[in-house]
């Protein structure tokens, strides 16, 4: 694994800007979640595709996204 | 493993009420980070403005100071004047900043203040409930247009880019966005930029960020990037309006 994104999914929103800023199109709403807000909490589906770029992490209005790379 | 990216020393642990996809957050962000890079974090005094960024004073770990409606710019011309070796900066929507702060702001860039201006246009008030704002697109659906924004009757959106590049104390003036990474780093390097400039003591910086409103425009974050690009970028083309350090080297 290259890189690692951990997500606060407690504070997440659910806005799903992260999902839409990955070039892998890995980030997802995870809809078997419902955080402490309400919401489904964005998460990873398949980390060995990450290429730890941290778009993700950039656009998230809320600072939830962490992006960890080798 | 190296960390790439985590939350900005810039920011405190404060969950902020913005909406879900509310472009504050983002700009928020960038602000924290420019201020952490430049290694302001300890010296930099923000002037936070009314509307749905009232609370940004618990968001940013630096010395905030809350203002009256419209009244940032000279609030943080008498923090400049006192202390003028700290980086100031205010923080404005466009309800604020374009409509009663209008005085306030061309004031003060008039006067060439040493302080730095943030400016979201999001083409709408945001907390009182979407009404239309000055920078509102013709067509464009608001509470208190509900068939949307008539020229005729209540003229066009305000550019406030070309109306700042044209007065004399503005060193730096752009306009960006962040609707995208791209746009979102070129977003980042203004910010830097204009707070590098206060800290050579250059003048008045200006920076609009063409930004969403989800909630009050009816769609999806994601849909509201979209949105603005197809409608608010041609309207408020994004570029440099105003540098004086590159006219000056031409």
């Amino acid at each position: 694994m290259a890189a690692k994104v951990t997500f606060a999914q407690d504070r997440c929103k659910g806005c799903e800007l992260c999902a839409m800023v990955c070039p892998k199109n890995i980030v997802i709403l995870d809809t078997s979640v419902t955080n402490r807000k309400g919401y489904h909490p964005a998460a990873v589906t398949d980390m060995a595709l990450c290429i730890g770029c941290a778009s993700c992490a950039k656009i998230c209005p809320d600072s939830v996204i962490t992006v960890e790379r080798l | 493993m190296a960390i790439v990216y985590q939350k900005s020393k810039g920011l405190t642990d404060k969950e902020m009420h913005y909406c879900p996809g509310c472009t504050h957050g983002i700009v928020h962000k960038l602000v924290a980070e420019v201020l952490e890079e430049l290694n302001l974090l300890d010296d930099a005094i923000g002037v936070c403005p009314v509307g749905c960024s009232v609370f940004a004073y618990d968001y940013f770990s630096c010395d905030m100071q809350e203002a009256s409606h419209g009244r940032a710019p000279a609030v943080a011309t008498g923090i400049k004047r006192v202390h003028p070796n700290s980086p100031v900066f205010t923080y404005q929507g466009d309800g604020d900043l374009a409509a009663i702060g209008m005085a306030e702001i061309i004031h003060a860039a008039n006067r060439g203040e040493k302080i730095t201006t943030i400016f979201i246009n999001n083409a709408i008030y945001g907390m009182t409930g979407g009404q239309m704002a000055p920078t509102t697109l013709i067509g464009q659906k608001a509470t208190t247009a509900p068939l949307g924004r008539d020229k005729d009757l209540c003229g066009g959106p305000v550019h406030m880019c070309e109306m700042m590049s044209a007065i004399d104390g503005a060193v730096y003036v752009e306009r960006v966005s962040v609707n995208n990474i791209p746009n979102l780093n070129k977003a980042k390097k203004a910010i830097k930029k204009a707070f590098e400039l206060q800290m050579q003591n250059a003048g008045f910086a200006f920076i609009e960020v063409v930004s969403t409103c989800p909630t009050n425009w009816g769609k999806t974050p994601v849909e509201s990037m979209k949105w603005l690009e197809e409608n608010m970028l041609p309207v408020f083309p994004l570029g440099v309006y105003k540098d004086v350090e590159e006219v000056a080297s031409k």
